[in-house]
């Protein structure tokens, strides 16, 4: 079942469409309702391999539904600790519960002070009117 | 400038049944409603309901419409019975295919083409540039609306006797005079019908009123490459012969019809590549262009909805072409292994 829209309070925005659940020197990653929305369901999710880094900015991973293929942007620079296998297995996951059990990795941030660089819900939610 | 796209008659009732709207060959058609994996689904165990009213018909009439399109078209027209329809090929002076069409025969003098919306102009032209005295030409895409019904139940949502594969009548589908063809582009049992344009809202209603799910151009993507037919512009093209399409069942290659030469010497000397099916053995998808190791490339690529990984066709040199060959496809830069797999590569009966 497809979840409604929604940009929650406690997460950081980047204009690519990703979030960030950022708690000390670690961030959780995913993709935001209106990317999944976009790509429609999801049923691919090219997963980076623990261990490696991830760049503020630039593509970690690919998610891919029956018609389209999207890059996956970081929010935040850091190493990959965990990459959420449930979405591998079941990508749809993200549709679902993109904030939720659709994350898509968990990071150690490597500079900390970029979350400050980030968006806060009501600035994403202008970018995507703005779109 | 912005070019205007096209709406069919039934736009404002996808519009009003959420339909995610997207420019396909000129037209603005629906996409997907729900969901392209569940629309999938609903044809393939249920019935579901696609407006295909973008694609073109082209009218031959007269005493010499039967030769005219014998000349023209590779299937053999004196082997389709009156109200049957037959698969067939316009193929070019190279053998190449300029479009892929359904030839409806209404009588020794009459026939009905039905063709791929993104070739509308270029088949009519065509067609029109060779006209011969006795024979006359019109399209007349703008005077009909076409649904396609399709999947196991469809024909018993409608209210439909059931009839042979690719034969055709009139019938009235609730209060609707139509032509019901037992036709379809998803290897499910259903029908195609062809109904005037302003008939389109209360045939589409019906036919939803019966319990039939409304499908997008998605849906009908999955399942025709599930199924293996062809998509024009894709896996055939004016520089593709069906020879290496595995098409050479639509070529009446003992008649004499444009391109016909270069086809028999095709077939003679055995084509240098083919289109093949093949399924993902690892997980990934792939898409139109990706190139196939060893000098192939994709030419359709999807997720398949029913088997739960990537599927597709694509041409390979003819040596590397026999089932359970291995592939490996570039995606996006990383090798990914698939095999080649008998067509289609899903088939409801197993």
């Amino acid at each position: 079942m497809a979840a409604a829209e929604s940009y929650p309070d406690d997460l950081k925005y980047h204009r690519e469409h990703d979030w960030a659940r950022v708690d000390g020197d670690e961030a959780v990653l995913g993709i935001t309702w209106f990317a999944q929305d976009a790509l429609g369901e999801l049923v691919h999710y090219e997963a980076p391999a623990p261990g490696s880094t991830v760049s503020k900015d630039s593509s970690y991973g690919e998610v891919e539904s029956v018609k389209a293929v999207s890059d996956i942007i970081a929010p935040l620079s850091g190493e990959v600790l965990e990459v959420n296998q449930a979405v591998v297995d079941a990508p749809e996951t993200v549709n679902d519960d993109p904030y939720g059990a659709g994350w898509l990795i968990r990071v150690r941030l490597s500079d900390p002070a970029e979350v400050d660089s980030l968006l806060d819900a009501e600035s994403y939610k202008q970018v995507l009117a703005d779109q | 400038m912005p070019q205007t796209l096209l709406k069919t008659p039934l736009h404002d009732r996808h519009v009003a049944l959420g339909a995610k709207m997207v420019p396909f060959a000129g037209w603005e058609m629906p996409v997907q409603y729900e969901g392209v994996i569940q629309e999938h689904r609903a044809v393939r165990t249920d019935a579901g309901v696609f407006d295909v009213s973008h694609m073109g018909q082209i009218d031959v009439e007269g005493p010499r419409a039967h030769e005219l399109l014998q000349g023209l078209l590779s299937n053999d027209l004196d082997r389709v019975e009156p109200w049957h329809a037959q698969y067939t090929l316009l193929p070019n002076e190279r053998g190449g295919i300029v479009d892929d069409l359904i030839a409806y025969r209404l009588s020794p003098f009459h026939y009905l083409l039905v063709v791929n919306a993104s070739n509308r102009q270029t088949d009519f032209a065509w067609i029109k540039e060779r006209e011969i005295s006795g024979s006359e030409v019109r399209d007349v895409s703008d005077e009909y609306a076409l649904l396609a019904v399709q999947g196991p139940n469809a024909i018993a949502k409608l209210g439909l006797a059931s009839a042979p594969k690719n034969s055709f009548a009139e019938e009235t589908v609730d209060g609707v005079h139509c032509m019901v063809n037992r036709t379809g582009y998803t290897g499910e049992d259903g029908c195609e019908i062809l109904c005037m344009e302003e008939d389109a809202g209360t045939l589409w209603d019906a036919v939803l009123a019966r319990g039939v799910t409304p499908c997008g151009l998605g849906a009908r993507d999955t399942l025709r490459l599930e199924a293996c037919f062809p998509l024009h512009g894709n896996d055939i093209s004016p520089d593709t012969d069906p020879i290496s399409a595995g098409l050479g069942w639509t070529c009446a290659l003992a008649k004499e019809f444009t391109g016909v030469e270069t086809l028999r010497r095709i077939k003679e000397e055995g084509p240098e590549r083919k289109l093949v099916a093949f399924v993902m053995e690892d997980k990934a998808i792939p898409r139109q262009g990706m190139p196939i190791e060893g000098g192939g490339e994709v030419t359709s690529g999807t997720h398949s909805p029913m088997l739960d990984i990537g599927i597709g066709m694509g041409y390979v040199p003819a040596a590397q072409a026999a089932v359970d060959t291995a592939l490996t496809i570039d995606v996006r830069g990383k090798p990914r292994s698939a095999r080649i797999v008998k067509k289609p590569i899903y088939n409801r009966e197993g």
